[in-house]
């Protein structure tokens, strides 16, 4: 017989009982909404720390002064912070290969403006190079100039929310805005960018590092001292080299061994691996899940295909006498274990994809459908038709026709 | 239904459509299909012909071999020894394959329980075998023609859409002998074709065999009546695994009882 009509006797054969047939795939219909649930669950995990990682600003190389060893020095502190603005300057002189060098420090404050108040409101100090190091750019106007900082301008840059919600549909640049108790004149609003890691960048206020030195109490590690400078490196591949050169320009500007120098450079990779590490662990629980959910339901097919062919033991024999060869036995059979795992799969991509979602859109979790997670699901749920579908065909193809026409 | 058997009648064809030499059977030791701690012989040395356009009865009371040896002529199974010639041609050594293949193409099968598939309309029913017929290739249509063809012979051309459980068991095993026929079989082997009829319908339907005989037909039938035996041109006896009486003429006389005497009351 025919691939395309035993195809369509297989077909028969399931339409003969629909219920149980459907009850058979809905094993498989929740083995593959769970092998995509999962990845796209897993997938979003990912996406978001990416997301965060990207936006926090690519190739960052975070320059942290060294807790030291005694901790005697810096008035007990057992650090020493970075100097601004010498050891800014010779990073950004010295060191070859980069896009920025910025550093921030932040304070709350009460912004008022065009008679709107916004109470306790994140004020960054930062320099020049932030919209580089950040990767996040000004919308309308300008950006804290090298001379912003040099002078101690009062000047500020809204981020969009706070512009939208302090000014309203009214131009921004130039208005007069204050931030506790200093005047500034809003220079410039930054694009949109959203919350990053636990800070909203949209509802901060940029301003020059040294007017945050200068007006408010953040001096941290006494005098104008960093307890971070960020870096951003041109690209990935220059990283090492960017990092090597960084300790020996700073070393020799602090005036300590490079081999043992009283600061310390991280990566974002660090950062990257450990969170790694867990949605590793996280997505291999999933995937045994899911795994374990598919081969539940091809053991329920398998199941029913061996009640299926008791059942028409006689169909067979009757089919043998007229002419079925063994292996138009095993393929109808076959045909019709992976018709249901098929038909389980497409079933179960379509609750797999609308589920995920659906989890997007209700839930907290972020999810994102991985494209090859369709074929994937597919291909795992044909294979299980045919892995569990192949026994019960066997057993049919190898049937007696005497025996067979005789059964009851 | 002749027009194809005429066909195939080709020159050089031999006119034996059956020819068995010695044909032994046994089960249980050296066969695996069945599990039995001792040998049964069910066949003991069986050679029979039948030649082209035959109708011939094989009657023999149970543990006789009939159904055996129908089985071995259906193809169903393998001798344990000896050899079957089927239109001159040895397959009583063939692989499952091949004798699927011969079963469909040269054997036509009426069971006594008609074996109709029970969700199946009666002509798709007919259709099956044109279904495993890998040599025609047919298409839907010309499969479901033939199959209202072989409908209308059997007198059922008004019920080619109706399902076995819409049919009366005449007719059903009328759909059955449609079924036997659309292949255009060499030999009809008909086992108990009147078991489950009642005495008209059974009538009817050994009417029927005996019109395809006259259109060409040739036909082994296995039966327990001596009344259906009658219809056919001569009788193998078997008893014991053995034929004990290969041409028992029934035109010659009427007394059959002296065949049926020998069955005690049948199974």
């Amino acid at each position: 017989m025919s691939f395309w009509r035993t195809l369509k006797v297989a077909w028969e054969g399931l339409t003969l009982n629909k219920a149980r047939s459907f009850l058979t795939t809905l094993g498989v219909i929740i083995g593959v909404a769970a092998v995509i649930v999962m990845m796209a669950v897993s997938a979003g995990a990912e996406a978001e720390i990416a997301d965060q990682i990207n936006a926090l600003g690519a190739n960052l190389i975070v320059v942290m002064p060294a807790f030291q060893r005694g901790g005697v020095a810096g008035g007990g502190r057992g650090s020493v912070g970075l100097e601004y603005p010498d050891d800014l300057e010779a990073i950004r002189r010295d060191v070859d290969g980069i896009n920025g060098v910025s550093a921030e420090q932040s304070t709350r404050q009460e912004v008022k403006g065009d008679g709107n108040t916004l109470s306790d409101v994140s004020i960054v100090g930062t320099t020049a190079d932030f919209p580089a190091v950040r990767d996040y750019q000004v919308m309308i106007g300008r950006f804290i100039a090298d001379e912003d900082n040099e002078r101690k301008n009062e000047v500020a840059v809204l981020g969009y929310t706070v512009a939208q919600e302090l000014l309203g549909e009214r131009s921004p640049v130039g208005q007069k805005i204050k931030i506790g108790s200093v005047n500034f004149v809003v220079i410039g609003v930054m694009e949109k960018k959203g919350v990053v890691g636990n800070e909203d960048y949209d509802a901060r206020v940029y301003v020059p590092l040294t007017v945050i030195f200068k007006r408010y109490e953040v001096r941290r590690f006494g005098g104008d001292t960093l307890n971070t400078v960020l870096v951003s490196a041109e690209s990935k591949n220059v990283m090492d080299e960017v990092m090597d050169q960084i300790t020996t320009v700073l070393a020799r500007e602090r005036e300590v061994s490079p081999t043992e120098p009283d600061f310390n450079l991280m990566t974002q990779d660090s950062v990257i691996e450990a969170q790694a590490s867990t949605t590793e662990a996280f997505r291999s629980l999933l995937g045994w899940v899911a795994g374990v959910s598919l081969v539940v339901g091809g053991i329920g097919i398998m199941n029913i295909m061996l009640v299926s062919v008791t059942e028409r033991t006689r169909e067979i024999g009757l089919r043998q006498a007229l002419g079925a060869r063994p292996r138009d036995v095993r393929l109808q059979f076959l045909l019709e274990a992976i018709i249901l795992s098929l038909i389980g799969g497409v079933v179960g991509v379509l609750a797999g994809v609308g589920g995920s979602y659906l989890f997007g859109e209700l839930g907290t979790m972020r999810t994102a459908v991985v494209p090859m997670s369709v074929p994937l699901a597919f291909v795992a749920a044909a294979a299980v038709g045919i892995f569990f579908g192949y026994y019960p065909a066997t057993q049919a193809a190898q049937l007696d026709p005497i025996d067979a026409l005789r059964h009851e | 239904m002749t027009r194809t058997r005429e066909s195939r009648a080709a020159p050089g064809v031999p006119d034996h459509v059956i020819e068995t030499t010695d044909l032994t059977k046994v089960y249980g030791k050296g066969d695996g299909n069945r599990r039995q701690s001792y040998a049964v012989r069910a066949l003991r040395g069986v050679s029979i012909t039948v030649d082209r356009v035959e109708f011939v009865a094989i009657m023999g009371p149970s543990g006789s071999g009939k159904s055996t040896l129908m089985n071995l002529l259906g193809c169903l199974d393998r001798p344990t020894d000896g050899t079957y010639l089927l239109e001159g041609e040895d397959v009583s050594r063939l692989n499952k394959e091949k004798l699927a293949g011969i079963r469909n193409r040269r054997i036509g099968f009426i069971f006594q329980s008609y074996n109709l598939l029970p969700r199946l309309a009666a002509a798709k029913n007919v259709m099956l075998p044109l279904m495993y017929n890998g040599h025609q290739n047919l298409s839907e249509e010309e499969m479901l023609e033939r199959a209202v063809a072989a409908l209308e012979s059997v007198g059922l051309g008004d019920r080619i859409g109706h399902r076995p459980s819409e049919l009366s068991g005449g007719q059903q095993q009328r759909v059955a002998i449609a079924r036997a026929l659309v292949n255009g079989p060499s030999l009809v082997l008909a086992d108990e074709p009147t078991g489950n009829l009642d005495s008209r319908s059974g009538d009817e339907i050994m009417a029927l065999l005996r019109q395809l005989h006259q259109d060409g037909a040739t036909i082994v039938m296995v039966t327990h009546s001596a009344h259906d035996a009658s219809n056919a041109e001569r009788i193998i006896a078997l008893r014991d695994g053995r034929v004990i009486d290969g041409d028992f003429d029934v035109e010659a006389a009427g007394p059959l009882e002296s065949v049926t005497a020998r069955e005690g009351g049948g199974r």
